[in-house]
């Protein structure tokens, strides 16, 4: 059995990391309050733009566009966007397990653009290509980062070197569920007629005017629509990231508590069957001078 | 609604900037500004970097837009904006940073310089800092 010593020793070691883990997890549950606002903010936009693209494509009926474009695909590009820091349980993992299948399942050559130190990390350990990669954005400098990456794919896309780019990353469904999911921002998909008309069908009666033109107005659309689906992805990521970790520091405390009592029981026998020797050993000593 | 007002939505992607029914208002159109009046015809339009100047119960003010798209339908109006401010909430101080950067920027003339972007960024700045002079 441990010595007295080492079990005190070990109970302070776990106290010390509880209130590690207990002060971690109260920062992420107020990062996460904040991302988690921000997602919200940022849906009223989402929806209306995800409207009047609908609203585009039906009133203006097949308006041709190169974004628009669907290409027999030679070349596919995943954005995967992960977190920069660790500590958040599955979080990280689940987003590059579901990467390495989509991977594994594409039958055309493929890069990655990796957002986050984490995915970035594993895929270049991996030997995976590796186009362009994304690290440490900012809590204020994330639209700026989702247009960057637009105008890079959108490039790339328009030079044909990628022929389809998808989006991979943890959809923020509630604090304890972030699940990954693969969208697909290129060739864009406007949302269909059923989707824009759901809950609004004279969309498609109504007869738009368009300044200056369909075609210009969806060249503008299209690009913020696909800045709008990274952007939102990003939030959603770090919303989820945050809601991860807060678990995974919840669950660490909550064991730190199981182990320091679990010790102080031990420390507590030890000590007791160390009294009682010693009592044993007084109580001989005394029978025997007798 | 009442017959003569048009509710206007401002959103952008860090929230709703304003929503509230208006009189009158004239946005920066791709193809120069237009005025919208309550039963304006269904219409779709692109913005250019500009100011908008809108009438409320007699009262005028103006918000700065960085581009975007105007949608109007059923005398609604929606404001689709990357970023858009009221120009008494303009931070001064930092689009003087901006333009300063981006003047830099254009100086500099590095061989990869998005001198689109850069420039796009430089009128940005301009048109915030012309907005918060002159309200």
């Amino acid at each position: 059995m441990a010595s007295l010593r080492d079990l005190r020793r070990r109970i302070r070691a776990t106290e010390n990391m509880q209130q590690i883990t207990k002060a971690m997890k109260a920062v992420s549950a107020a990062k996460m309050r904040r991302a988690q606002e921000a997602v919200t903010l940022a849906r009223p936009y989402s929806k209306r733009i995800k409207n009047v693209l609908g609203g585009v494509a039906v009133a203006s009926g097949g308006v041709r566009h190169p974004l628009l474009e669907v290409r027999e695909p030679k070349k596919t590009a995943f954005v995967v966007l992960t977190a920069d820091r660790g500590l958040c349980g599955g979080f990280n993992s689940n987003i590059i397990r579901r990467t390495t299948q989509e991977v594994q399942g594409v039958k055309t050559e493929f890069t990655l653009l990796a957002v986050g130190r984490k995915g970035r990390d594993f895929f270049r350990r991996r030997g995976f290509e590796i186009a362009k990669e994304y690290i440490g954005i900012g809590d204020d400098a994330q639209y700026a980062a989702a247009r960057d990456i637009t105008s890079y794919v959108i490039d790339k896309y328009s030079a044909e070197e990628y022929d389809e780019v998808y989006l991979i990353y943890s959809q923020f469904i509630n604090v304890l569920v972030q699940k990954p999911i693969k969208v697909k921002i290129l060739p864009a998909e406007p949302p269909t007629e059923e989707g824009a008309a759901g809950k609004e069908k004279e969309t498609q009666k109504v007869p738009y005017i368009f300044e200056p033109s369909a075609e210009a107005v969806l060249a503008e659309l299209l690009p913020k629509y696909i800045e709008n689906a990274i952007y939102q992805g990003l939030l959603e990521t770090k919303a989820g990231f945050y809601s991860a970790q807060m678990t995974a520091m919840e669950n660490a405390t909550q064991n730190a508590s199981e182990m320091i009592d679990n010790l102080t029981l031990t420390m507590n026998r030890a000590r007791q069957a160390q009294i009682t020797k010693e009592i044993s050993e007084i109580v001989g000593g005394a029978a025997a001078l007798e | 609604m009442s017959e003569n007002k048009q509710r206007l939505e401002i959103v952008t992607p860090q929230g709703k900037v304003f929503s509230e029914e208006v009189d009158f208002l004239v946005a920066p159109g791709a193809e120069g500004e237009l005025g919208i009046l309550p039963n304006h015809a269904a219409l779709i339009t692109s913005l250019n970097i500009g100011i908008m100047r809108i009438e409320q119960d007699g009262k005028k003010f103006k918000v700065f837009v960085s581009g975007g798209f105007l949608n109007v339908r059923n005398s609604k109006v929606t404001v689709l904006a990357t970023a858009a401010e009221r120009t008494e909430e303009i931070d001064v101080a930092r689009a003087e940073a901006a333009k300063q950067r981006a003047e830099d920027r254009i100086a500099a003339g590095s061989p990869d310089l998005d001198l689109a972007r850069a420039e796009l960024a430089l009128q940005r700045a301009i048109t915030r800092i012309k907005a918060a002079s002159e309200k």
